[in-house]
């Protein structure tokens, strides 16, 4: 197939994709012109690069579709529930239609499906009834927010300025302020450096929440409240708001046409981006190696070259890595048409709400997370939600609620996906486990240690088996995906509340900071983000081989381990051993090692087959002088050494 | 009239970091190694900002947080605590305590000045 095929079929799947969110969106609220309009774009596109790329069925096709969104666009018809269910399988017909390639020269002779398709619309398009006319062109991207913000009362007390936060808010688009100061008491009783002030702020702005919330993040101990009202355009629901909006709405239009403008992209292909990153990868190890020869050869030019470049490496790879950095909502949004089939498709209903999607992860990561959540969102709608029945009977809301969350934490992306279904059975999945054998029938454990079990593979509690889940190939695969990227699964569940699966990820698969360490002469490299800080290993700890292993830093008493020992290496007669102090979990821990080197960026390597399957080691590298240094996991780390010391005592 | 920032840190390395990036920017920048110390220095000159260290002998970051929350001479004056990303718990403690901010090491830069002006303005 040639290259400009290739990229248009890559453009389509994309445009389809795109246009399934739209018209889900569009089934929500069937007046909004923006999302007619951007339906129409996307057929119209499709169409016109259709012909051109000899999809001429195709184009003919999308014809009639295109010319029903035209009559709604021109006021002519309005949007029905029909009209979105067609409008749905057509979509599912183009993407066939696409899948099986150019038409040949002589044409594609009709088919059955294509013509009752078409039958079926011109049908519909007959029958459309003249809707009021909608409302001007509408401006997706400036988005109204109604914010309430109350800072904690020691908030100025504590260095907080709430006249910054206004500003930086008001930074973010068109803001309107009011003060609410009926709180102030009287003057006898004014203790001036208490804050008794609110505010309520209307923001018209191109910005997401994300941004909004950044504003406040250090003033997350008062009250917030940020409610986004929908795009500028549509009638604003809050009560209060409807006054002001009027004066800001029309810059607001003018300033959304200017965005477009302003930031263009490009598109290329995934493969290259890989290539990009390895070569990034290769180019930081040679740094090291540069910086290693300059250390040893004392030349200040020569030094002062290395420093230089190192500066430019480390911006390059922030650089890249930000280019591979690619939007959650690239995910979630595919799963509004998944929760809309699977619970019709079970006789459920259910509402799924998304936050956070314009949290940014790699993109190696966003491409491998789509399996595992839908044996998520699957198991939620398929075990945890009851059918509308029992929810009635149990007093719970018919329509049941699925979170999809994702945020930044630190070096982390948390998405977790919440239910408020019937929670896990704690008793059910103990009989299961046992009858599985994962669990011995005497053996104690906690709710929480049994609802870890669902990971286990070949697990199942599914009273029958179903097209969409209770294979019991689900959750295992999920946490098999989720360790390969480095990650972790979390379940918690409430009895009658619900469940919710947390994936915690890195933000990047590629080049992390470490610590250089030695252990008996062996280099290792530990993830900085998870070390806190280096100290020395007293003398009178050195001479002690065994007894408790537990050292006073700071009035404190941290936990330490031996690593030479935990390896089974040789002791080195070192007299300035160091312990590296890290936090798993909000435990410290010490590590004792002979040597720290220093910092290190590190590019991982996957570990060689016969280094996989260890306990500790997370990946590998390769340091300045080429030889090869093994990446440790701290969490497996501590976990195996507590879970020793726990055999010894 | 330039603005005083207290940095208060065991480590020299960090007391200059912050001196290098802040002083060129017009601040003034005065160190203190650890929270005794940043006491006595608070006491006997004007500061507008304190950047302060979690662990640190003698008196440790959030001692030291509370101490100067309990002395009404340093109301409103903003403090950025240090911390590193395993640290998060530690953090909610000096949120509670009174830090108004904090800042994840390893940072850089741009990112010391931007927690800077959005606490300064």
């Amino acid at each position: 197939m040639n290259p400009a095929t290739q990229s248009f079929i890559q453009e389509a799947s994309e445009i389809l994709e795109g246009l399934d969110v739209t018209l889900l969106e569009l089934e929500a609220s069937p007046t909004d012109s923006a999302r007619i309009d951007a339906v129409f774009r996307a057929l119209h596109t499709l169409k016109g690069s259709g012909a051109m790329f000899g999809f001429t069925a195709l184009s003919k096709f999308l014809h009639h579709f295109e010319n029903a969104f035209d009559r709604i666009r021109s006021g002519e018809g309005t949007v029905s529930a029909d009209l979105i269910q067609l409008s749905l399988a057509s979509r599912d017909h183009m993407e066939r239609m696409i899948a099986r390639g150019p038409d040949p020269e002589a044409g594609r002779p009709p088919d059955a499906e294509t013509d009752a398709l078409v039958e079926k619309i011109r049908r519909l398009v007959e029958t459309m009834q003249p809707g009021s006319a909608p409302a001007s062109d509408g401006t997706p991207t400036m988005r109204r927010f109604v914010i309430d913000f109350r800072p904690s009362p020691d908030a100025m007390r504590n260095g907080l300025r709430p006249d910054l936060l206004l500003a930086e808010l008001a930074d973010l688009g068109t803001a309107d302020i009011t003060c609410l100061g009926h709180h102030v008491p009287a003057l006898e009783d004014l203790d001036p450096t208490v804050c008794h002030l609110a505010w309520h702020v209307v923001l018209v702005t191109g910005a997401g929440r994300g941004e909004i919330e950044e504003v406040f993040l250090f003033a997350s101990d008062g009250d917030l409240e940020i409610t986004e009202l929908g795009p500028v355009g549509e009638p604003a629901s809050a009560p209060g708001s409807a006054s002001e909006e009027t004066p800001a709405a029309p810059e607001a239009a003018q300033a959304a046409e200017q965005v477009p403008s302003k930031s263009t992209s490009v598109r290329v292909q995934s493969h290259r981006l890989d290539e990009l990153m390895d070569q990034l990868g290769e180019l930081v190890i040679a740094q090291a190696r540069l910086n290693r020869i300059s250390s040893d050869v004392q030349d200040s030019a020569l030094a002062g070259v290395a420093e230089e470049i190192e500066r430019l490496v480390t911006g390059l790879r922030d650089a890249t890595l930000s280019i591979r950095m690619l939007p959650v909502e690239l995910v979630f949004g595919k799963f509004r048409r998944v929760v809309r089939d699977l619970s019709g498709e079970l006789g459920k209903q259910v509402k799924l709400d998304t936050r956070g999607g314009e949290t940014e992860v790699d993109k190696n990561v966003i491409d491998s997370l789509t399996e595992p959540l839908v044996h998520i969102i699957r198991n939620a709608i398929d075990h945890g939600i009851e059918s509308p029945q029992e929810r009635a009977a149990r007093g719970k809301p018919e329509h049941a609620l699925v979170k999809m969350q994702a945020r930044q934490s630190g070096g982390e992306v948390l998405i977790s996906v919440t239910d408020d279904g019937a929670g896990l059975d704690a008793e059910a999945i103990r009989a299961r486990a046992i009858e599985r054998g994962l669990l011995a029938a005497d053996q104690e454990a906690s709710d929480e240690q049994l609802y870890n079990l669902i990971f286990e593979p070949g697990f199942s509690t599914a009273k029958s088996l179903s097209s969409v889940s209770g294979r019991g190939v689900g959750m295992d695969a999920v946490r098999r995906v989720i360790e390969d990227l480095r990650g972790v699964v979390e379940v918690k569940s409430r009895p009658g509340l619900g469940t919710q699966v947390t994936l915690r990820l890195p933000l990047t698969l590629a080049i992390i900071d470490g610590l250089l360490v030695k252990v008996a002469g062996v280099p290792f490299v530990l993830p900085l983000s998870s070390v806190e800080e280096c100290v020395d290993l007293p003398a009178d700890e050195k001479a002690r081989e065994s007894g408790r292993a537990l050292l006073r830093i700071r009035d404190e008493l941290v936990p330490y381990v031996n690593l030479d020992t935990l390896f089974g290496f040789d002791r080195l007669d070192e007299d300035d051993r160091r312990i590296v102090v890290s936090s798993v979990d909000g435990k410290r821990m010490g590590l004792v090692v002979d040597e720290v080197v220093g910092q290190h960026q590190t590019v991982i390597k996957p570990l060689s087959i016969y280094h996989r399957g260890i306990e500790g080691l997370s990946g590998s590298t390769i340091l300045g002088d080429g030889s090869v240094a093994m990446i440790l996991d701290v969490t497996a780390l501590v976990k195996r050494a507590q879970a020793a010391r726990r055999v010894a005592a | 009239m330039t603005k005083t920032i207290l940095s208060v840190d065991d480590s020299k390395s960090i007391r200059d970091m912050i001196g290098f990036t802040l002083e060129p920017r017009g601040f003034t920048v005065i160190g203190a190694a650890d929270g005794v110390e940043g006491l006595a220095k608070l006491g006997s000159q004007p500061v507008n900002l304190v950047v302060c260290d979690l662990n640190m002998p003698n008196m440790n970051g959030i001692e030291m947080v509370r101490k100067m929350r309990a002395d009404r001479r340093f109301d409103g004056i903003p403090i950025v605590m240090l911390t590193t990303e395993a640290q998060k718990e530690k953090m909610m403690e000096a949120k509670q305590a009174g830090a108004t901010g904090w800042l994840v090491k390893p940072f850089d830069e741009a990112k010391l000045v931007a927690v800077v002006n959005k606490l300064l303005g």
